[in-house]
């Protein structure tokens, strides 16, 4: 066994919209090692956005337990969530969310800012992540003047800069034709076999099966390795 | 991250919306060169005519005759009697009954026609003595002024003004010369140097236009009258402006007295000083520029709320750009900061922007407009804090809602 990098115990959440609760997790026990790579799938509605918001810090749990590194996130300051999301997790998201004004290089220099390196470390580190997906030529054009595929590599090269332990990708092929689909994915295993923990998030079979491991999650709950359920919801 | 980094970032969201930063720009820019306009003309305005005044002389007090109750109890109003003497103007000119008074010139005076060979001139033509010249604070530019020697022999001479000496004799030297007042010719002795103020405004008359002949010359000669010891004013000027109050106070005493005057609400003669001659002058100009500063102050805040409106359509539109960078590690302090900068540069570039188009139009304006515009430093400084303070208090609440967005509600939005 390594290093731990994740491990949820019991978690909920419950939110809260007027008179109604939905409980968007029930209870969901976790724990994903260092170098893994790990797809949660799961249907709509099934409550996976939410287990992602709170890998990723964007939320916090109702009750239960979450220990990112060993370090406790439940009741941490807006603040403190914050630095916690630059320090340890670098997100992919399904819509790339590059800034548009600013050149792919700044793009990924950005949380490099917001971590306190200085300026001229914040470049060389930005180009040698754009290097490491294959983007050493476009580091100058902005997100509008690549292809949808260029801007989810420079989107990962901006989740791998600041040498995160977790790897968050929320639906990172949603919005990708099936060859820019698999040279993003292609470059997840590349990621895996450096040795980066990585969490995918996906609706997409295809996609998870790529992965070393799948959860299943439905209703706010869990479900791994059952091959029925992932049978029926192909 | 740093300050300069933030202020980097907030640079960047200015630059990235052209069109509608200059826009924003332009509401404070408006406001800004409007304050520093107005202000600066009504302070032009004041300047020119406290200039005005006190190039008639400093320390300077002015009786002129007042009320008058007639034998028969009939009451008169201002100026329907001369009620000055040339007796009046010997006392005050004693030191041991007015030690505070340093110099008394009495003075009469009218509007005539001026005549030298084929030149003709109106101007006005002042009666008084050697004292003038004293309490005027005035210089003789070429000849000499009047002497005592003049006034008590009735001499026909007269010293000009430098405009009245240019209009008669534009090519001869003047002194020497015969100018016929009002057919009474009299020799040029002197000319006056050029006190050099505008006389645009209607508070004094033109100080280089005038003819100064002996007082008793003119009772005499010019003006006629009644009473050739009559005087239609008296200008006294006290040792320093120190002894002002002791000195109106000896003027006002000795002339009760001569005037065998009992209570002060009767006197036949007023006495003012070029102190509230000034604060007249300047009150009407004053209520103006406030006026005016106020509607220019409203135009200033409606550019701010400009900038709120902006900035607040800025965080809405820029939702999913808050939620990503609070994503990537970005504090509530910082997206605060972020946005606050945004709201200051703007209002700062708008007002920098505002005092360089006030400084021009005050360069250019007063060329069409006629009246001098006064561009101070310090209002110009304290027009470009209230900009940044616009900026910024009309930044902060649109700044707090961007910090204080949920980062998933922010990432969601579409």
């Amino acid at each position: 066994m390594g290093d731990v990098v994740i491990r949820l115990d019991k978690v909920t959440k419950v939110y809260n919209t007027g008179t109604i609760s939905v409980a968007a997790l029930r209870g969901v026990s976790l724990s994903i090692e260092l170098g893994e790579y790990v797809a949660v799938i799961g249907p709509s509605g099934s409550g996976k956005s939410t287990l992602m918001h709170i890998l990723g810090c964007l939320d916090t749990p109702t009750t239960g337990t979450y220990l990112l590194a060993g370090e406790k996130v439940g009741g941490m300051s807006e603040a403190a969530l914050a630095e916690v999301r630059n320090r340890r997790i670098g997100f992919v998201f399904q819509q790339f969310n590059l800034l548009a004004s600013m050149s792919a290089w700044q793009n990924v220099e950005l949380p490099l800012a917001y971590a306190g390196v200085h300026r001229a470390e914040r470049k060389e580190r930005a180009m040698a992540a754009l290097g490491k997906v294959g983007l050493a030529g476009r580091v100058q054009h902005r997100p509008g003047e690549l292809s949808g595929g260029q801007q989810q590599r420079v989107a990962v090269a901006r989740a791998l800069v600041t040498e995160p332990d977790l790897i968050l990708a929320d639906e990172p092929t949603g919005n990708l034709d099936s060859v820019s689909a698999r040279d993003v994915l292609n470059l997840m295993d590349e990621l895996h076999e450096a040795g980066r923990t990585l969490v995918l998030i996906t609706h997409d079979t295809e996609v998870a099966s790529a992965s070393g491991r799948v959860l299943g999650i439905r209703d706010g709950l869990l479900v791994e390795n059952d091959d029925r359920f992932l049978e029926s919801i192909r | 991250m740093s300050w300069l980094e933030t202020f980097r970032t907030g640079l960047n969201g200015v630059r990235s919306h052209r069109l509608r930063s200059a826009l924003t720009v332009l509401g404070i820019l408006i406001g800004i060169a409007a304050v520093i306009l107005t202000v600066g003309l009504g302070e032009g305005a004041q300047a020119q005519v406290s200039s005005e005044i006190t190039s008639l002389g400093t320390n300077l007090l002015t009786i002129s005759p007042g009320s008058s109750t007639s034998s028969t109890g009939i009451r008169g109003g201002f100026g329907t009697a001369s009620t000055l003497t040339t007796a009046d103007v010997a006392a005050l000119s004693s030191k041991t009954v007015a030690p505070d008074i340093k110099a008394v010139a009495p003075t009469t005076s009218s509007t005539e026609t001026l005549t030298a060979g084929t030149a003709n001139w109106s101007s006005t033509v002042v009666g008084s003595t050697p004292a003038w010249l004293t309490v005027r604070g005035r210089t003789v530019a070429q000849g000499r002024f009047l002497d005592n020697q003049d006034v008590a022999d009735h001499e026909a001479v007269a010293v000009l003004g430098s405009v009245t000496a240019s209009e008669l004799f534009s090519r001869v030297d003047p002194v020497g010369q015969t100018v016929n007042v009002d057919g009474v010719p009299m020799t040029v002795i002197g000319v006056l140097t050029a006190t050099g103020a505008s006389s645009s405004s209607s508070t004094t008359s033109d100080q280089d236009d005038q003819v100064l002949v002996p007082i008793t010359t003119a009772a005499q000669r010019i003006f006629g009258g009644t009473s050739r010891n009559d005087v239609s004013s008296i200008i006294v000027q006290a040792t320093s402006s120190a002894n002002l109050t002791a000195a109106y106070q000896e003027a006002n005493h000795l002339l009760l007295n001569l005037h065998g005057i009992t209570t002060a609400a009767d006197a036949d003669f007023t006495i003012t000083s070029e102190q509230s001659l000034l604060s007249t002058a300047t009150s009407v100009d004053k209520t103006l520029t406030i006026l005016l500063g106020g509607v220019a102050g409203i135009s200033l805040l409606v550019g701010g709320i400009g900038v709120m409106n902006i900035m607040l359509v800025s965080v809405t539109e820029r939702i999913r750009e808050i939620g990503l960078r609070k994503a990537l590690g970005a504090t509530p302090g910082l997206i605060r900061r972020q946005f606050l900068v945004e709201a200051s540069v703007l209002g700062l570039v708008g007002g920098a922007l505002g005092a360089l188009l006030g400084i021009i139009g005050a360069i250019f304006l007063p060329g069409v407009v006629g009246d001098p515009i006064t561009i101070s430093a310090p209002a110009t400084g304290l027009a470009l804090l209230v900009a940044l303070a616009i900026g910024i208090s009309f930044g902060v609440y649109p700044a707090s809602r961007a910090a204080h967005l949920a980062p998933i509600d922010a990432l969601r939005s579409e």
